[in-house]
């Protein structure tokens, strides 16, 4: 199975490619990609170099243009496109169906993957994209089960990706509103879920409350680990008592689970954290190439010590075996 | 399990506070001097927030930072205490903000652990902690100036002081 490694800077590509990342994936510095960040991505100089880096070294670069174009704005997104194109990316990762259709149409060669964004979560949606747009991979929601990927795999020809490490995104990818509903600005259209523009931290007697917009989001006792100011991991009180709604603070680490999804037929195996720093790049990825290694020969998986890289230090295999509440 | 970063131990911040800052501040102002000259790049990357002020607050030292990356005239001072009119105040030990810098420590599992406290304008936070990571900034080297080849040797005693006080403060506390 592939390793498909996060970047957000040229730095950190570099770190993922000497890490042992067999691609690595990373977007341009504005809203064409789902981690619009502040001072994250490349510029167009920057990609190029990171392309030749990562070539010259064996490595892959897939570019993520996975956000929703908006209506009266599209050059942005085309401009994005053939940019990653003449940069010669070796895949692009694309949500919207116009953009796929553009991509296809204007530069037939290019190699197209499918990103989470997409929401293709059964067999139908990605026969639609393979025969449509002719992509070759599509990357899946965290959603599903191991049970389900396998039979996904099974019935279609294209190359599936999942998520072994990283942020969980609990929701419907591409669907999810509760940012836009929070703040305007969404993952979706923006490349921004809860944008740092929105979110405040107060300290108050050791606890650290975030807020999102006008929402608290959790208040974290003093010793407490704490996680992201997301509505989907904030703590609320409702009717039924005070809690985590959707999801708690966890981040998903599925290195336990990696024999179950190779013989579930999975191709590639990715890691989030396009916002994470070197330290965490280099680290995980480092970590899963070790277990990819121990898998290949073999030998027992050992499952790293990672936990601290967690949102709120603690790590789940989500929805791989989930069990609904 | 929360935090895992060592705190300088209290007897340096006990000899170091009544020491005056003025003789640190030239050298502050030398050290973003020849940042700003090897890493023009940390400028592009803050774009709008090189505008902002940053207080920086080692919650183990008796001193604290004030940057402002300003892209003509960076700035870095040392203050007793923070000013409140800034945008950002990031705080942790001296060990977590040294270790961000070099790019040893990830900024999110510290905020996770509660080792690193901020407050503020969250956008300016980000943008500093993402140009810093990318611009692979080496402080000590850059601290040492023309003296950087020396940097193992200086590290491994600076490294082997911080481990003597400790050892000497943890006996002095016992006692």
């Amino acid at each position: 199975m592939e390793l498909i490694c996060p970047a957000g800077t040229p730095a950190a590509l570099r770190v993922a490619v000497e890490a042992g990342a067999d691609a690595v994936y990373c977007g341009f510095r504005d809203e064409t990609n789902a981690r619009n960040f502040p001072g994250l991505n490349f510029n167009r100089d920057e990609l190029r170099t990171a392309i030749r880096f990562a070539h010259q070294r064996g490595a892959k670069v897939l570019v993520a243009i996975n956000t929703f174009p908006r209506a009266g704005a599209l050059s942005l997104w085309h401009e994005a496109v053939r940019d990653a194109v003449e940069a010669e990316a070796d895949a692009l990762i694309l949500a919207d169906i116009g953009l796929l259709d553009y991509a296809r149409r204007r530069y037939p060669k290019q190699r197209l993957h499918v990103s989470v964004q997409a929401a293709a979560a059964n067999p139908d949606a990605i026969r639609f994209y393979t025969e449509m747009f002719g992509v070759r991979r599509v990357v899946l929601p965290r959603v599903l089960t191991v049970q389900e990927i396998a039979a996904i795999t099974k019935e279609t020809v294209c190359e599936t990706e999942v998520f072994v490490f990283g942020g969980l995104c609990v929701m419907a990818e591409g669907r999810c509103s509760l940012s836009s509903y929070a703040t305007g600005k969404s993952p979706n259209m923006q490349g921004v879920c809860s944008p740092a523009s929105h979110v405040k931290y107060e300290a108050r007697n050791g606890r650290i409350v975030s807020r999102l917009g006008d929402f608290t989001i959790n208040a974290f006792e003093k010793d407490e680990p704490a996680g992201y100011p997301t509505l989907c991991k904030g703590r609320f009180a409702t009717e039924h008592g005070a809690g985590y709604i959707f999801e708690e603070p966890v981040s998903l680490d599925a290195a336990v689970i990696l024999p179950a999804l190779r013989d579930a037929g999975v191709t590639a195996l990715k890691i989030e954290g396009r916002q994470r720093s070197r330290a965490y790049i280099e680290g995980v990825v480092r970590s899963f190439r070790a277990a990819l290694e121990a898998l290949d020969a073999g030998m027992p998986v050992e499952t790293a010590a990672l936990a601290r890289m967690a949102e709120g230090q603690t790590s789940t295999v989500g929805a791989y075996r989930k069990t609904w509440r | 399990m929360l935090s895992t970063v060592p705190t300088l131990p209290p007897i340096i911040a006990l000899a170091i506070r009544p020491l005056p800052l003025m003789p640190l501040q030239p050298l502050l102002a030398l050290l973003v001097q020849r940042i700003k000259q090897h890493h023009p790049g940390i400028f592009e990357r803050l774009d709008c927030h090189a505008e902002k002020r940053f207080g920086i607050d080692p919650t183990d030292l008796p001193f604290a930072f004030v940057l402002e990356p300003q892209r003509l005239r960076p700035r870095l001072f040392a203050v007793r205490t923070l000013p409140t009119d800034l945008d950002v105040r990031i705080g942790g030990s001296f060990a977590c903000l040294t270790g961000l810098i070099d790019g040893d420590l990830d900024g999110d599992a510290l905020f996770f652990s509660r080792d690193v406290v901020i407050e503020g304008d969250i956008e300016a936070v980000l943008a500093l902690r993402n140009a810093i990571d990318d611009a692979q900034v080496d402080m000590l080297g850059e601290a040492l100036g023309p003296l950087s080849q020396w940097k193992g040797p200086v590290r491994r005693i600076l490294e082997e002081i911080v481990r003597v006080l400790t050892l000497f403060d943890r006996i002095a506390t016992r006692a």
